[in-house]
């Protein structure tokens, strides 16, 4: 329960600091180099989807199917945040009859897939994008407007490969 | 080098926005001064308790109205009718009552969708898109508008430029400039309850005009009722010296449901076509150049459903959060090249459509610029040139352009 409250009250700095203690592991041996941003496909309407398509700027330095893999499942879950079904009713009839008093001592369904979506995004980045010198910025961060990735480029070598100790900085501290 | 993230002990969020209110207020002189006194107390009670925790002045006015309309009606009538007919007509009453305030409060204390302003980074890559869309445009000739087509579900949406957010608006959002932010599913600004309708506080204010609409009718009908059964018993003349204060309240009371049901019922409207107050008045979807709503689903019970029912939206402002300092991207050297390829989901204009289309900059200066003297670009180092790629020192103030301005509590 405190850590629902904490949760609830402290916005979203969990998976900042999280991302926070990434990006101090990789820093050690990297410099931010720039930023792409994968925007919003708004295609299907006002529903919160990401673009698909690979930027060029990313080419060297992930493969497309990963990035594109990771953009589809991050559109999934949010689908599955914002799906209109007999749950999401339930649960808004719920609140209603209790004067949205329940919204105090539960976790609304889509507050749950955030939290699916932030580890999921954070286990992407210790896994894939961390090697290869890039970090995803989870959407709610930037308003769920962007998918922010932050490109890094070794400071040492000449090269654009990060050294190992970045990896080993993966582990989680929430 | 170690590297070291300086957090500012800064709260993100910054009130900007200029309160508008109507204060109305309804006073009853009549000659039953004891329930008088006592509405004024509840009222000065009320007002004192509220103001005095800063709430802003336009829910101190609606509550007050509805705590005087309440304790008036319900004060004056309550034992009669729950002698005569009913106990339970009091008690739902207060029911109601409860109901009411807590919609209230929710509409005004919610996040109603803010969408927080772009990073300099975010921007920037904007600004670089917008050019590289835009081509050279020869001097002396004003740069096409910022618009950005989209199309949903067979409709062509325009997609406008915020100047003062920095952002391409999302479908529905508008900025509202009371409170100087883009609010997803833009409704309206609403004085009553000093806060703006949105994506996510939109059920809440509609649930408290209907339920305000039900209490208001509730109230009228009992009173009626309370003076036809003191006059069966007791005449009407004597009825009318006996119940003098609650003629003018009644009177009130009855111009009052007009406006307050009219609301509930043009809102109830909008939702059956899913459509907001803004894009009514705007007449986005009004049928003209075959222009359909992309968003109704074409069902009264679904678009219902949908607006009423649907999922309850997290806000994504940080407000108890604590501004941080980003790695800042450094030179502009760093930044990659011009995108080769459009973005194929979204077609960029050729042509300006309507000329001086764009908003000219908000006159307002951003608070963050004042605050922050030294705000300035990072410029490479001569040993740091062979790389294109710089880290700057943390200190940089990258972030001071990102100041929320919402300064509600949100649930």
């Amino acid at each position: 329960m405190l850590e629902y409250w904490r949760n609830r009250w402290g916005g979203w700095n969990t998976s900042g600091e999280t991302e926070f203690h990434n990006l101090q592991e990789l820093r050690h041996s990297a410099s931010l180099a720039t930023k792409v941003f994968i925007q919003r496909d708004y295609s299907e309407g006002t529903v919160c989807r990401f673009q698909t398509k690979f930027p060029s700027e990313l080419d060297s330095r992930i493969e497309r199917t990963l990035l594109e893999d990771t953009v589809k499942t991050l559109n999934t879950y949010y689908a599955e945040a914002e799906k209109m079904g007999g749950q999401s009713y339930m649960e808004g009839c719920l609140a209603c009859a209790t004067a949205y008093i329940i919204f105090l001592c539960m976790e609304t369904h889509y507050e749950k897939v955030l939290k699916k979506i932030s580890g999921y995004i954070q286990e992407q980045n210790e896994k894939i994008y961390a090697p290869r010198g890039l970090l995803l910025t989870d959407p709610i961060e930037r308003g769920m407007r962007v998918m922010e990735v932050s490109v890094f480029e070794d400071r040492g070598s000449s090269g654009s490969s990060l050294s190992s100790s970045a990896t080993s900085g993966g582990s989680a501290q929430r | 080098m170690s590297a070291v993230m300086i957090t500012r002990k800064v709260r993100k969020w910054e009130s900007s926005g200029k309160e508008h209110f109507l204060l109305r207020w309804t006073r009853n002189d009549g000659p039953q001064k004891g329930v008088f006194y006592l509405t004024l107390f509840l009222i000065v009670g009320t007002c004192l308790t509220v103001l005095s925790i800063r709430v802003s002045r336009p829910i101190a006015a609606s509550t007050l109205f509805i705590w005087a309309m309440i304790t008036k009606n319900v004060i004056g009538a309550c034992p009669y009718l729950a002698i005569h007919l009913s106990p339970a007509i009091p008690v739902f009453a207060i029911v109601l009552f409860l109901f009411v305030m807590a919609m209230l409060l929710r509409t005004s204390f919610s996040d109603p969708g803010v969408l927080p302003r772009a990073l300099p980074e975010e921007a920037t890559f904007i600004e670089m898109e917008i050019e590289a869309a835009n081509g050279n445009v020869p001097a002396g000739q004003r740069p096409p508008p910022r618009i950005r087509n989209v199309q949903i579900n067979g409709q062509i949406v325009k997609l406008k430029y915020c100047y003062t957010c920095k952002i391409f608006r999302p479908p529905r959002a508008s900025h509202c400039s009371i409170c100087d932010n883009c609010v997803d599913r833009f409704d309206h600004h609403c004085p009553w309850v000093g806060n703006c309708v949105g994506k996510r506080n939109y059920r809440y204010f509609y649930l408290f005009t209907l339920s305000l609409s039900l209490l208001t009718i509730y109230i009228f009908t009992f009173d009626i009722v309370h003076v036809v059964l003191r006059s069966v018993d007791s005449g009407f003349v004597k009825t009318l010296q006996d119940t003098p204060g609650t003629y003018p309240f009644v009177l009130v009371c009855f111009f009052t449901l007009w406006s307050v049901v009219g609301l509930t019922g043009f809102h109830t409207y909008l939702i059956s076509l899913n459509q907001t107050t803004n894009e009514d008045i705007k007449g986005s979807w009004s049928g003209k150049n075959r222009v359909q709503n992309p968003y109704s689903h074409k069902n009264i019970l679904k678009n219902c459903c949908e607006v009423l029912c649907g999922p309850a939206y997290p806000s994504v402002l940080d407000r108890r959060g604590l501004m941080r300092d980003d790695l800042p991207i450094t030179s502009s050297a760093a930044v990659p090249a011009i995108r080769s390829n459009p973005v194929p989901q979204t077609t960029k204009t050729t042509a300006p459509l309507i000329p001086n289309e764009h908003t000219p900059d908000d006159t307002k200066p951003s608070i963050a610029d004042t605050t922050n003297p030294h705000a300035e670009k990072s410029s490479p180092s001569p040993k740091e040139e062979k790389q294109p790629t710089l880290y700057k020192a943390l200190h940089s103030p990258s972030l001071q352009s990102t100041v929320w301005t919402y300064e509600k509590t949100c649930f």
